[in-house]
């Protein structure tokens, strides 16, 4: 082999281990600086909702509520943007002009190009206000449903989960669109015209060919934007409302912190090692369950494609 | 004797009409499918119309572009971003610096080297799994790296760093499929002409995928060019126009922001509303234009069509 050839193997080569190594250094890193402070936690890490870091001898705290308003932000922004995403991607591909459909196509991929600071601002400013009537009437007529019951930032009806959801719903349309539309369109054409000639409507075609086809892409994608919902940070951290001496309680119309937005708005806690490393070890979590929601979807549609 | 009237078919139709229930379904398929598509353009429009509509009052002014904040008070009219709009195109420039030689290496190596191999399949997995690590979660590899192991001051560098994890997955991404769609005839005929591999991927491949991989490039800067989260963590915000990427604390535009949404009040008309969404605004303008520029730059160096 020629020395040329050999030094752009190696350093190729090289690129793709240091990307595989990356991952592994962040888990190490992460654990290493998290160590201490869980050492010096007096609370349980997994079950306890305190968190009172600033004295580093003499810390307790827990993610047990920063992982239920984690999940549950989550879940009310997929439940609003599964149904809406599969629609626009069977928009795309099945029943857009053709002509358009690249134009459409780009207008949705532009959502994905907003800065979530942004949606984060338009989402309490601007977009709260908007559905505040919605939000009250929805607590008001269905409070004794615990999911709609008053929440602890009560009166305000804005800086809640619901809203939250509601802008996380939308940064999640353009992620799992995208996906799940790349799936949809390699749906094989005879299967779609033998359909047709069986005189299948439009709907019929959709429902005996393209979404059998694509349900594993369409379900990988949705898993993906819940990855990517789970992380979200400043769009949340500018949205929910910190309630005071009260947690998470199972309403929508809570406020609260995900993991991601406590550590974003208390970055200026980060004075000392043992103190920061009670962030970290948040951040820890937040990386194994991207983790292990990006490795399943991951798995899911490979394992789909296998057969 | 019975006789055959021509006025109506002999057998029935073969053919059904679709059946009023079926049509029915068909059309309620239709128009969800359509009203899905409106939601999601609602937002859109409106946030680009709340940004464009909020941030225009200061917009026009030279001064915006032309100064920092650094001389006047937090509830002062006047002033600019110029220190914020340098320190989001520095931090992104540094980070490219980095990421995008990275990134290309990466997708060289999956596509012309690991084809096939079982890292060439870890490293794709890897990627995946890096393209879904939380912004913050990249702050915090960096800050435990940087800032704790290494004892390094917080810094524009820092930023840039974090802002590399997540731009490495999408060159990836984006050039290693531009790298895939280079036909093999091409490769064939160069090692057909004696030419070495790793000569055939700098002087043919690349430059065949060139414009594709540069378009993915720019609009993987642009979206780093917004993040916020490694902002909070690893750089403290500066009124002052700040170079200097290894020390002391630099502004940005989405740091601007966010430091005027917790310093300032945000409410109608105030100079605290006008500066926030006046930096939104700026900050959706420069991302447009590298947009555009991704747009131009790959028309130009696009291989010649017969």
């Amino acid at each position: 082999m020629r020395p040329g050839d050999r030094i752009f193997k190696n350093l190729t080569t090289g690129a793709g281990i240091f990307v595989v190594a990356l991952i592994g250094l962040i888990g190490l890193f992460l654990l290493v600086q998290a160590i201490p402070a869980l050492q010096a936690n007096n609370a349980s890490f997994l079950f306890s909702r305190a968190w009172s870091t600033n004295d580093p001898t003499n810390m307790s705290f827990g993610i047990l509520d920063l992982l239920q308003v984690t999940i549950a932000t989550s879940l009310v922004a997929l439940i609003i943007a599964m149904p809406v995403s599969l629609g626009i991607a069977l928009f795309l591909t099945q029943y857009a002009p053709k002509r358009l459909a690249r134009a459409f196509a780009y207008i949705i991929d532009l959502l994905a190009a907003v800065p979530s600071i942004i949606f984060g601002l338009w989402g309490i400013l601007v977009l709260a206000p908007a559905i505040e009537p919605f939000a009250i009437w929805i607590n008001e007529t269905f409070s004794w449903f615990p999911v709609f019951a008053p929440g602890n930032v009560a009166p305000s009806v804005r800086g809640t989960i619901f809203t939250a959801g509601v802008v996380l719903a939308v940064m999640l349309l353009p992620i799992i669109t995208s996906l799940t539309r790349e799936v949809f369109e390699r749906t094989p054409t005879p299967h779609i015209e033998g359909a047709l000639a069986l005189g299948a409507t439009r709907w019929e075609v959709i429902r005996t060919t393209v979404l059998p086809f694509g349900k594993a892409g369409y379900i990988g994608a949705s898993m993906l934007g819940l990855g990517r919902a789970l992380g979200e940070t400043i769009a949340l951290a500018v949205i929910l409302l910190i309630p005071v001496g009260s947690f998470f309680d199972w309403s929508v119309f809570d406020g609260g912190a995900t993991f991601a937005s406590k550590i974003a708005s208390n970055y200026s806690e980060f004075n000392n090692p043992t103190s920061a490393g009670a962030y970290i070890a948040a951040g820890l979590v937040l990386f194994l369950l991207t983790f292990l929601v990006n490795f399943a979807a991951r798995a899911i549609i490979a394992d789909k494609k296998g057969d | 004797m019975s006789t055959t009237s021509l006025s109506s078919p002999v057998t029935t139709p073969a053919f059904q009409q679709v059946s009023l229930a079926r049509k029915a379904k068909n059309g309620v398929a239709t128009v969800l499918v359509w009203l899905s598509f409106l939601i999601a353009v609602i937002p859109l429009v409106w946030v680009l119309y709340t940004v464009v509509a909020n941030g225009i009052t200061r917009i026009p002014f030279s001064n915006w572009w032309t100064e920092d904040l650094g001389s006047v008070l937090s509830d002062e009219v006047g002033g600019g971003v110029l220190h914020a709009i340098i320190g989001t195109l520095l931090q992104g420039i540094v980070c490219a610096i980095i990421a995008v030689p990275l990134g290309l290496l990466v997708s060289i190596y999956l596509v012309e080297y690991g084809r096939g191999t079982k890292l060439a399949k870890v490293t794709t997995f890897m990627v995946d799994i890096l393209s879904g690590v939380p912004s913050i979660v990249a702050a915090l590899f960096i800050y435990a790296l940087w800032i704790t192991t290494f004892g390094l001051p917080r810094s524009a560098f820092a930023v840039s760093l974090a802002l590399v994890l997540l731009m490495i997955p999408v060159v990836v991404r984006s050039s290693e499929e531009m790298l895939r769609i280079v036909p093999d005839d091409l490769r064939e005929a160069s090692y057909a002409l004696g030419v070495p591999k790793w000569k055939t991927i700098v002087k043919i491949v690349l430059p065949t995928a060139l414009s594709g991989i540069i378009s993915g490039v720019m609009m993987a800067l642009a979206r780093v060019m917004g993040e916020t989260a490694p902002l909070l963590v690893l750089v403290g915000y500066s009124a002052f126009e700040h170079w200097n990427i290894f020390k002391g604390e630099m502004a940005s535009l989405p740091l601007l922001m966010n430091n005027e949404r917790v310093t300032n009040t945000m409410s109608v008309g105030t100079v605290g509303f006008e500066r926030i969404w006046g930096a939104a605004l700026t900050l959706v303008i420069i991302i447009a234009l590298i947009n555009l520029l991704a747009t131009v730059i790959s028309r130009v160096v696009a291989p010649k069509k017969k």
